[in-house]
């Protein structure tokens, strides 16, 4: 069925019967063209692309628990495209545009909602930084404007402006940057991969890839064994495992990230707002929550839930930049587990096994990417070359050093992302 | 989590720095063939369970400890010196 505001009518007319589950739940076939390990945001948009601009629909995507039950429905929502070093900043740029027309694309509301990005600055280094970065974005195609104090104040004017430790001395706004509803990416793409034809299937879990003479042959699953000719490994922080099912070990450290969520309130904080010096950023949810996070806990976990010292640094750079807060009762928090990569960029590229794709290394940022990221994908498997926006997503970039998009400017190592 | 430092005793994770996985101590030859290097720079075994990982006791002793724990549990199961990384087992 298409949504609609006449369905809304017509259904609430009659009774609310006509409304059916967004997608099938098949049993997994025999065979298949292309099979993606993994039903998460990256994952389900590459089976929708596949499906709607390549034409290939003999595809099933392979999930071990529940579609979106993974990162995509744990991330605290931020879509900007604020890079700057190439590699990312196209692919960014793509991937926005992609955000911009979704909802549409998909008869979906993914919630999309481009409530503006605000990165504070709290020194002279730190606002010419700022600067280089907003004309990199600028010469992208993309938009921002740099805010003295002032102009912050008139736009944020409840931030602590006189904390005399990291004065804030202004801010890269960047307008288009804002966020979206989690859920709804991963619902919209499985409900349109799933009306093209594409198989999802929950609660199957890949155990093995059958690989003979260097070709992909086939892959074995918690339900049975699938012969196919193309596998995609997309499984965010799970990458490590499922790579070496094929024998591959790859240049990947998982490590948790943690969020939380206060009570809702009445709408207060109409941005994204990031803090350029104690790690925290937070914007408000359509429910009132307000939702905010930090850095890593900076060790390798699967725990899926985070350590009390990174809470308390995030809760400490929250009040210092926003005293108003400080009475909001935390509801949540929790841990999802990222695969990191050395320079902290992503890699969508072949593998040395003919037949086996791997999309991996996001990082703390791939919510963003999910759009771009299964655009590109489902490009490389089905013409077997790069699409030029994620063309220097290479997997061999560590070994050359060739290309790698240290955006942080911290160096190439596994500890210092 | 708390790390047994087997010079200062058991201490609260605040006082490490966390480096990575075991395989950082063996450090190719000088002069090895780049894809050596490659390896023991870039590409992890990744565990999702038990592992051994180098933690840097800073605001402590200062050892180089090599800690035994669970990534899926958080749960720490021992920690050595790492110069004595040979005979912790
Ligand atoms: C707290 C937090 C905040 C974040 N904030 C942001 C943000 O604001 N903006 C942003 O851009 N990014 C953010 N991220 C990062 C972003 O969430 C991830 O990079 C992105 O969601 C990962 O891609 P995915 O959605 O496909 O992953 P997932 O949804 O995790 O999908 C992977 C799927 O693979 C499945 N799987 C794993 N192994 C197997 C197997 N063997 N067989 C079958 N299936 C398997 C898993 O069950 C899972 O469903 C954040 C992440 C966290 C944890
Ligand atoms: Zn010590």
């Amino acid at each position: 069925m298409r949504y609609s505001g006449w369905q809304v009518l017509a259904q609430g007319l009659t009774g609310n019967r006509g409304w059916h589950p967004a997608w099938r739940s098949p049993d997994p076939r025999p065979d298949y063209d292309i099979v993606l390990i993994g039903g998460g945001g990256h994952g389900l948009a590459t089976a929708f692309y596949l499906a709607k601009e390549h034409g290939l629909t003999n595809v099933a995507v392979l999930e071990k628990g529940y579609l979106g039950g993974g990162n995509v429905g744990r991330n605290t929502t931020i879509v900007r495209a604020n890079y700057m070093l190439p590699g990312n900043s196209e692919f960014y740029s793509h991937s926005l545009k992609l955000w911009e027309k979704l909802s549409g694309e998909l008869n979906y509301n993914v919630m999309h909602s481009q409530r503006g990005i605000i990165n504070l600055f709290h020194s002279d280094g730190q606002r010419d930084a700022y600067a280089r970065r907003g004309n990199a974005m600028i010469n992208q195609g993309d938009d921002a404007i740099l805010l003295d104090r002032e102009g912050v104040r008139q736009i944020l004017p409840y931030l602590n402006f006189d904390q005399t430790r990291f004065p804030i001395y202004g801010g890269l706004w960047h307008k288009r940057g804002g966020t979206a509803r989690h859920d709804a990416v991963a619902w919209g793409y499985a409900r349109g991969a799933d009306r093209r034809g594409v198989d999802l299937i929950q609660n199957c879990e890949v155990t093995g890839i059958d690989i003979e003479a260097g070709r992909v042959r086939g892959v074995q699953t918690t339900r049975g064994a699938i012969r196919v000719k193309k596998v995609g490994i997309v499984v965010a922080g799970r990458s490590s495992q499922v790579a070496a099912m094929a024998g591959l070990r790859l240049p990947i450290e998982s490590h948790i990230l943690q969020a939380f969520v206060t009570e809702g309130l009445k709408p207060a904080i109409d941005h994204v707002v990031t803090y350029g010096m104690g790690h925290f950023y937070i914007s408000q949810s359509d429910k009132g929550g307000l939702v905010f996070g930090g850095d890593l806990d900076f060790y390798a976990s699967y725990a899926a839930r985070g350590n009390l010292p990174m809470a308390e640094h995030v809760m400490e750079a929250g009040m210092t930049l926003m005293p108003m807060i400080g009475k909001a009762k935390l509801l949540r928090s929790w841990g999802g587990i990222m695969d990191m990569s050395p320079d902290g960029s992503p890699i969508i590229d072949k593998t040395g096994i003919e037949g086996l794709y791997l999309n991996c290394g996001w990082c703390y940022g791939g919510f963003k990417a999910v759009p771009g990221s299964g655009y590109s994908f489902a490009h490389l498997i089905a013409q077997d070359r790069p699409h030029a926006p994620a063309a220097r997503f290479r997997l061999d970039r560590f070994a050359t050093g060739h290309g790698l998009m240290d955006e942080e400017g911290t160096g190439s190592q596994h500890n210092l992302h | 989590m708390h790390i047994p430092c087997p010079l200062c005793g058991e201490r609260d994770i605040r006082e490490f720095t966390y480096k990575g996985h075991e395989t950082y101590l063996a450090r190719p030859a000088a002069g090895s063939a780049q894809p050596l290097w490659d390896d023991y720079l870039h590409n992890r075994e990744n565990p999702a369970g038990r592992t051994r990982d180098l933690w840097f006791h800073g605001q402590g002793c200062g050892a180089w400890l090599l800690v035994t724990r669970d990534t899926v549990t958080h749960q720490v199961l021992g920690a050595h010196l790492s110069r004595e990384a040979d005979d912790a087992g």
